[in-house]
């Protein structure tokens, strides 16, 4: 009988790699993953040097200068009031990966908690977190979205708090079906064998062992929120004017789409390599630790 | 069967209600006095009254809430404070609309995420494989108002091929109806398709290492019929399901495929909706796509059910 240890390092004899060094390593021949990995580094690099780069000011108007084609000065042209759009693009980084990231961990935050409690304690209240999930989940996941932003009003915030409630369900749903999995092996059971307290089987025992699903699904909803994001300011559900964001800057693009159409190519193109990235990078994260393809 | 079918409306109906408590509290969230939002500039002491009165705001919430479920059964979703009109109605009216939008798309998506799909199971690890996934993970990864925007850049603007933007109802001039439905079908629908190619993909490539697709190449069929009718067939059941489950992201992507396109829908009133703050709209809205959509998820198990023999008779 094997006390409460870690399975795969009973499993594993010592010759083998640790498991993180054999995810790393499985990773890392994933070519796509590490594009996708690529992209998001670059983005997040760009997002948080923005304050710091050769940049004009991102909300600075130029009116001897409205709407022009890409040229040297302005390597990505000029908005409707003369706006430097690669400026405003690489400000826009910031507000798509904040939206992104914490809308998500407002979602993991939430979520995971619930669905361990859903999962390993099943019963009644399992039956009701379970039922509100499944409402939830019946409205789509952009119009719940779009209804939760527009009663809390219009800012990158409640855009935030929105796409993070309605990103939830999903996770507490992922994290109460790998618990229920994760619960009946032998080591969560010899750990309430030996009268481990309840709250240290589940951040012991339990979390580490259903996270990388939630990793991955982590990753791969960043990318959804992207989106969500960029859809509800398209909108002008999200962030407010002038701050810069990539889904208002589409928004005011649409207008003038004859005359400047630079302004509505690169953030759609931004938006797509990011979004590019995070999907990549959650596909890859998925089959690296995939512990049946190992 | 019928006992299976009763058993799944049963559980449906919690959710509903849970749904419909979620919808109504909505309206909670509102900043401040919902009253002064529903009067908008009116102050006068009286008309306040009026209106706390008609939307019985003076009640105890658990009565609001019963009142307002009670008139939901009976089909009234409030008015819109915008037109005054049902709200029902305006649902009702933009439906048809949105329909038409989501039955195009779906004919696009089945298009060429099905095809697709099979392609690249059958020929996994070659170059078209690795081709098809690489549109299909582009595909996921475009916003899809974008690509209507460029679109509209290139198909209407430069090259004046379609029209831009607009609805001209079947029943009025079909052709017209059809080519003016025809970008904003295809943009929602590729998105849709890279979904279904995906999970074609993965479905096909279980059934195509089974048993029975051995067999049907040991009997010496050709390739032709081993794929198609042996293996599509069996991988066909969850695609069928997952169809039924692309009800939310058709309605989704409806919102901003119509706002981009200027076409009257569903998703245009959402939108509508909320830029004008007619919460009731927004509500009645909410309501009806979730219910919407544990419908269609009722109808994929029923269609699961009848497609798999084996399901039946359990």
């Amino acid at each position: 009988m094997v006390a409460a240890t870690d399975p795969q390092a009973v499993a594993a004899p010592d010759a083998l790699p640790k498991p993180e060094n054999r995810v790393w390593k499985k990773f890392r021949r994933h070519k796509s993953a590490m594009l996708g990995g690529v992209l998001v580094v670059f983005f997040v690099v760009i997002a948080l040097l923005a304050p710091f780069l050769p940049i004009a000011a991102p909300e600075a108007t130029d009116w001897s200068a409205v709407r022009q084609a890409p040229s040297a000065a302005h390597w990505f042209g000029t908005d409707e009031i003369g706006r430097d759009v690669l400026a405003r693009l690489i400000w826009g980084a910031q507000a798509s990966l904040l939206a992104g990231v914490v809308s998500v961990g407002i979602a993991v935050l939430v979520g995971v908690p619930l669905g361990i409690l859903a999962g390993y304690f099943g019963g009644w209240i399992d039956a009701i977190i379970s039922r509100c999930t499944e409402a939830l989940l019946a409205v789509p996941f952009l119009i719940l979205a779009i209804a939760l932003a527009a009663f809390l009003g219009p800012s990158l915030t409640n855009a935030m708090i929105a796409i993070g409630i309605s990103a939830t369900p999903l996770f507490i749903r992922l994290t109460r079906g790998q618990v229920i999995n994760v619960k009946v092996e032998d080591y969560v059971e010899s750990a309430r064998a030996i009268g481990l307290p309840t709250r240290m089987i589940l951040t012991r025992y339990i979390l580490p062992n259903v996270a990388p699903p939630i990793l991955v699904q982590a990753t791969l909803t960043v990318a959804t929120a992207i989106i969500a994001e960029a859809s509800l300011s398209f909108l002008g559900l999200g962030q407010q004017p002038p701050a810069p964001s990539w889904g208002s800057m589409l928004n005011v693009a649409k207008n003038f789409l004859n005359q400047a159409p630079w302004m509505a190519m690169y953030p759609g193109i931004s938006i797509f390599l990011v979004v590019l990235g995070f999907n990549l990078l959650g596909d890859g994260l998925r089959d690296a630790l995939d512990p049946r393809e190992r | 069967m019928l006992a299976y079918f009763l058993r799944r409306v049963m559980i449906a109906i919690p959710t509903i209600i849970l749904i419909s408590m979620f919808v109504f509290s909505l309206q909670h969230l509102l900043p401040g006095d919902p009253l002064l939002v529903l009067a908008g500039e009116e102050r006068d002491p009286e008309t306040l009254e009026f209106l706390r009165e008609k939307y019985r705001l003076n009640d105890p919430i658990p009565v609001q809430y019963l009142a307002w479920v009670w008139n939901a059964l009976q089909g009234d979703l409030g008015t819109s404070f915008r037109t005054n009109q049902p709200v029902t109605e305006l649902i009702a009216e933009k439906l048809p609309v949105t329909l038409q939008l989501a039955i195009m798309s779906l004919i696009f998506a089945l298009a060429i995420g099905i095809p697709a799909g099979i392609i690249s199971a059958y020929k996994k690890g070659t170059v078209t494989d690795w081709a098809a996934n690489v549109v299909a993970l582009s595909g996921l990864s475009i916003p899809n108002f974008w690509l209507g925007i460029m679109l509209i850049l290139l198909v209407s603007v430069k090259w004046q091929l379609l029209p831009a933007s607009g609805y001209v109802p079947p029943g009025e001039d079909l052709w017209q109806s059809i080519r003016t439905m025809l970008m904003p079908a295809f943009v929602l629908g590729t998105a849709l398709a890279a979904t279904l190619m995906r999970h074609t993909r993965s479905s096909m490539l279980g059934v195509l290492t089974s048993d029975y697709v051995r067999t049907a190449r040991a009997k010496g069929l050709s390739e032709r019929v081993v794929v198609l009718k042996h293996a599509f067939r069996n991988a066909l059941t969850p695609i069928v399901t997952l169809t039924a489950l692309l009800f939310g992201e058709l309605v989704a992507g409806a919102v901003l495929t119509e706002q981009i396109f200027t076409i009257p829908g569903f998703g245009k009133l959402v939108v509508d909706a909320v830029f004008n703050r007619d919460y009731a709209v927004v509500q009645g809205i909410v309501l009806v796509t979730a219910v919407g959509f544990i419908v269609m998820n009722l109808l994929a198990d029923m269609a699961y059910m009848l497609l798999n023999p084996r399901l039946r008779e359990a």
